[in-house]
C-alpha cells in the first residue's frame, strides 16, 4: 500500500533500518509528532526504528483529517504496512492511546507491545470543552492546559530548562488548522469500543498514568485495565508529580517506564535490556 | 494571539519557574554555583548530549538557577521559553546570529539604545550583516526598507532618546506580510507595563540589568520567544532553523520543535559556541529584583508623573518629552499600547543649553549622575556633555537632543525629596544662565 499524499513522519533523528524492532508513537488531539521528540530520540539511538507520524491533517501531514478512532486505527496499520514493517510496538497518548488500542485489537498479530499513556476508555469529553473547541478555540486551549498540567507547570516550572510548557502546548494547538481539535475531541467522545478492543489485545500492555492528571485520572482506568482478558500481561503504572502532559512534564519518567516495559518483554530476537 | 496566563503578573513574578526543591525544600531559588553536572551513567551522559533526556550538562548552556529566571520571564511575557544571557547586548547578538549569517539584513528603528545602534550600525557590517535604520513612527519607511534578504525587524517599546512609542501591532503586521519576525526590546517597560508578544511581536529582549533587577548590581539579558512565528512558512529564509545542522547531529530544529525551534538553535548553537551565558549569581540577583517588579514599576510611574508635572510648569524648562504628555507625538499611541504607564525614564530640555545642563547635573545631590536607567535609585545624565559629547549641535538636534537636554530615570525615593533635588539643580542652572 502506498500513501498519497505522503504523511510526515519523524524518526527520532535516525533513519529506519531493517532487522530492528519498531515503535510507533501516536500523538493526541490537536498535537503533532513534536510531543514525542525526547522519547523518540532515545529509542532511535538505542536500536529501535521510530515512527512518529503527524496524523492526517495535523502538523506537516496533509489532510483530510480522519474523524473516528476506528478510521485512525486503520490508517496507522496501513501506514506501518506502507513502510514495509510487519510488527510494531504502539505507543499512544490520550486520543492516540485510543487509536493504539483499537489498532492493537484489529491486528493483534502485528502489535508487539501496547503502551497507553494518559488513557481511559470510554473517553468522554466534557461538553463545555467540546463546545469550546468549536466556538472558542482559545477558551478550549486554556481549559485543556488547565486540566492537563500539574500545578508546578501551571506556574511555569519545567523539566526542560527555559521552556514554558503550557505556552508551548497552547502555541502547538494554535498551529493546527481550525477544526482539527474539535474533530479529534469528537472522535474521542464518540469512541465506545474500548472494552471490546481491550479484550482482543494479545500483546503485553502498559497503562501509564500521571498522579495529577485531571483529563484521564489514574483511578478512572481500572475498568479498562480489567477489560484486557486476552493477554497475560497488563501493567498499570502511575508517575508522581505530573499531569496529563506527562511526556513534557516528566519526560525522563515516561521514557523509563516505556523503555523498561518493552525491555521486560522482548520480541523479534531482541536481547533483554 | 496572546498566550493565556495561568496567574496574575505579580504572582508569576514571585513564583513562576520555581518550586521548592525535593531534597531541601528551599523556598527561595537556590544559587546553583556549578559549572557542570554529574552524569548518572555513560548512557545518561550520551542521552543528555543527544537530547533524549532533559537536563543540565554544562552551565554555559543551561543552569538550574538561570532556568528559573528564564521560565519566569517567559511566563510573564507570554512566551514559550527564554534564554538568559550575559547582558542585553548578548541577548540581541544571540537573536541576530540565530536568525541569520553573513548576507542578512535588518530593518531597525532609528530610536535605539546607543549600544544596540553601535552593534547594528558599526560592528555587524564587518560580519556581513547590514541594517537599514528608519524613523520608528514612519510605517511606510519600515515597509520600503524591507528587502529580499531582510530577516528581522527590530525596535524598542519606548525608544531612545525621544521616547518614541513603537506601534507594535502595525509594525508586526508589516513584518509578517513580508514573512519576517519582529523583535522588540522591552527593557524600559518590562512585562508589568507592556507585553510586546501579546501585541504581535515574535521575540522580545530585555536588558535585565535595568528594571527587572532594579538594584543596579547585576548585568544580564533575556531573550523570550513567542513561539508564534512559523519559520517553515517563510520560503526557506531561515535555513538555520529549517535545515539540518551538521553541528548538532544533523538536527532540523523546526522538525524537532515546530514551536520552539528558535530557542533550540539559540541554546544548542549560540550559547554553546558564542558562550555569552549568564552567571547563576546574576540570575539569582535578577530574580530577587523581579519579585517586586510590579510594586516598583507602579512607583516608578507614579513618581515620574509627579516629576514631569513639576517640570512642565517650571520657567527654566523649555520642554518635557514623555509619551504620557499631550504634547508628545506618540501620546495617543501610548494611551493605547501602554495604558499602565510609560515607565520612569523621560527627558527634558533646559533653557541655556550646554552650560545650564552641566550646572543642573552638578547641582543635584540625590540623583546619581551616571550612564544607566531603570535603577531603584534616581539617575540623571546630560547627553550633550557625556554620551553624545562628540556630536555637533546640528547632529544632536537630528538625534532629538538639544544641548540642554537632561535624561532622568525616576527612582523609588520619596517623591518630595526628588522634587527638592530637581529644584536644587534648576537653581544651579538658573545661576549659570544669569
Amino acid at each position: 500500500m502506498t500513501f498519497s499524499p505522503t504523511p510526515y513522519c519523524y524518526t527520532g533523528g535516525r533513519n529506519t533500518e531493517s532487522g530492528r524492532p519498531t515503535i510507533l508513537f501516536i500523538h493526541g488531539a490537536g498535537h503533532d509528532h513534536s510531543v514525542w521528540t525526547l522519547q523518540s530520540r532515545h529509542f532511535a539511538s538505542h536500536g529501535w526504528n521510530v515512527l512518529a507520524p503527524d496524523l492526517p491533517g495535523h502538523g506537516r501531514s496533509p489532510g483530510p483529517q480522519l474523524e473516528s478512532i476506528e478510521a485512525l486505527a486503520d490508517w496507522v496499520l496501513d501506514f506501518v504496512a506502507s513502510v514495509g514493517i510487519e510488527q510494531v510496538a504502539l505507543a499512544g497518548h490520550s486520543m492516540g492511546s485510543l487509536v493504539a488500542l483499537e489498532a492493537a485489537a484489529r491486528a493483534p498479530a502485528r502489535v508487539t507491545h501496547l503502551l497507553l499513556i494518559g488513557t481511559v476508555a470510554p473517553m468522554p469529553v466534557a461538553p463545555p470543552l467540546l463546545d469550546a473547541t468549536l466556538s472558542n478555540r482559545d477558551r478550549a486551549h486554556a481549559m485543556i492546559n488547565q486540566w492537563s498540567y500539574a500545578p508546578r507547570a501551571q506556574l511555569g516550572a519545567s523539566s526542560i530548562p527555559g521552556i514554558n510548557l503550557t505556552a508551548l502546548n497552547e502555541r502547538l494547538m494554535q498551529r493546527q488548522a481550525a477544526g482539527v481539535l474539535h474533530k479529534d475531541m469528537a472522535a474521542c467522545n464518540a469512541y465506545v469500543g474500548g472494552f471490546e478492543a481491550a479484550a482482543r489485545v494479545a500483546c503485553p500492555s502498559l497503562l501509564l498514568s500521571a498522579a495529577l492528571d485531571r483529563m484521564t485520572p489514574p483511578k478512572a482506568i481500572t475498568p479498562l485495565a480489567a477489560a484486557f482478558t486476552s493477554t497475560a500481561t497488563v501493567r498499570k503504572l502511575v508517575i508522581p508529580g505530573a499531569g496529563h502532559a506527562m511526556m513534557s512534564e516528566a519526560p525522563g519518567a515516561v521514557l523509563d517506564a516505556l523503555w523498561n516495559f518493552v525491555g521486560a518483554f522482548p520480541s523479534f530476537g531482541q536481547e533483554p535490556q | 494571539m496572546p498566550i493565556h496566563r495561568n496567574a496574575g503578573a505579580d504572582t508569576l513574578a514571585l513564583h513562576a519557574g520555581q518550586t521548592p526543591d525535593a531534597t531541601h525544600r528551599s523556598r527561595a531559588t537556590p544559587i546553583h554555583f556549578t559549572t557542570s553536572y554529574v552524569f548518572e551513567s555513560s548512557d545518561h551522559a550520551a542521552a543528555l548530549f543527544n537530547q533524549e533526556r532533559a537536563g543540565h550538562v554544562y552551565s554555559r548552556i543551561s543552569n538550574p538557577t538561570n532556568a528559573v529566571l528564564e521560565e519566569r520571564i517567559a511566563a510573564l511575557d507570554g512566551g514559550v521559553g527564554a534564554i538568559a544571557c550575559a547582558s542585553g547586548q548578548a541577548a540581541l547578538m544571540l537573536a541576530i546570529t540565530t536568525l541569520m549569517g553573513s548576507g542578512g539584513h535588518i530593518v531597525a528603528s532609528r530610536s535605539l539604545y546607543g549600544g544596540s545602534h553601535n552593534l547594528l550600525g558599526y560592528t555587524l557590517p564587518r560580519f556581513g550583516i547590514h541594517t537599514s535604520f528608519v524613523p520608528a513612527g514612519d510605517h511606510q519607511a519600515w515597509r520600503d526598507a524591507i528587502r529580499p534578504d531582510t530577516r528581522l525587524l527590530f525596535g524598542e517599546s519606548i525608544g531612545n532618546p525621544g521616547l518614541e512609542v513603537l506601534d507594535i501591532p502595525a509594525i508586526s503586521a508589516i513584518a509578517h506580510e513580508a514573512r519576517v519576525p519582529l523583535m522588540v526590546d522591552a527593557t524600559l517597560v518590562t512585562p508589568m507595563l507592556q507585553c510586546p508578544l501579546d501585541l504581535g511581536a515574535d521575540v522580545v529582549m530585555h536588558s535585565a540589568t535595568k528594571y527587572l533587577g532594579g538594584h543596579g548590581v547585576a548585568i544580564g539579558g533575556l531573550l523570550v520567544d513567542g513561539g508564534s512565528f512559523d519559520w517553515e512558512a517563510s520560503g526557506g529564509n531561515f535555513p538555520t532553523l529549517t535545515e539540518p545542522y551538521d553541528g548538532f547531529h544533523g538536527m532540523d530544529f523546526a522538525e524537532e520543535s515546530p514551536i520552539a525551534a528558535f530557542l533550540l538553535r539559540a541554546r544548542r548553537e549560540g550559547l554553546r559556541d558564542f558562550g555569552a551565558c549568564l552567571s547563576p549569581m546574576n540570575a539569582f540577583q535578577i530574580l530577587q529584583g523581579m519579585e517586586t517588579l510590579g510594586l516598583r514599576m507602579e512607583r516608578h510611574v507614579a513618581n515620574a508623573r509627579q516629576l514631569v508635572a513639576h517640570l512642565v510648569k517650571h520657567p527654566l524648562v523649555e520642554s518635557v518629552s514623555w509619551p504620557e504628555l499631550d504634547s508628545h507625538p506618540d501620546h495617543a499611541l501610548a494611551a493605547r499600547l501602554l495604558p499602565r504607564g510609560c515607565g520612569g525614564v523621560f527627558s527634558f530640555s533646559l533653557k541655556g543649553g550646554r552650560k545650564a545642563g552641566t550646572a543642573f547635573i552638578e547641582g543635584l545631590r540625590l540623583f546619581s549622575h551616571l550612564a544607566n536607567v531603570g535603577d531603584a535609585k534616581s539617575l540623571a545624565i546630560h547627553p550633550a556633555s557625556t554620551t553624545h559629547f562628540r556630536m555637533s549641535p546640528e547632529a544632536l538636534l537630528a538625534a532629538g537632543i538639544t544641548e540642554g537636554t537632561i535624561r532622568l530615570s525616576t527612582g523609588l525615593e520619596t517623591v518630595a525629596d526628588l522634587i527638592e533635588d530637581l529644584d536644587r539643580g534648576l537653581h544651579a542652572a538658573q545661576k549659570a544662565n544669569a
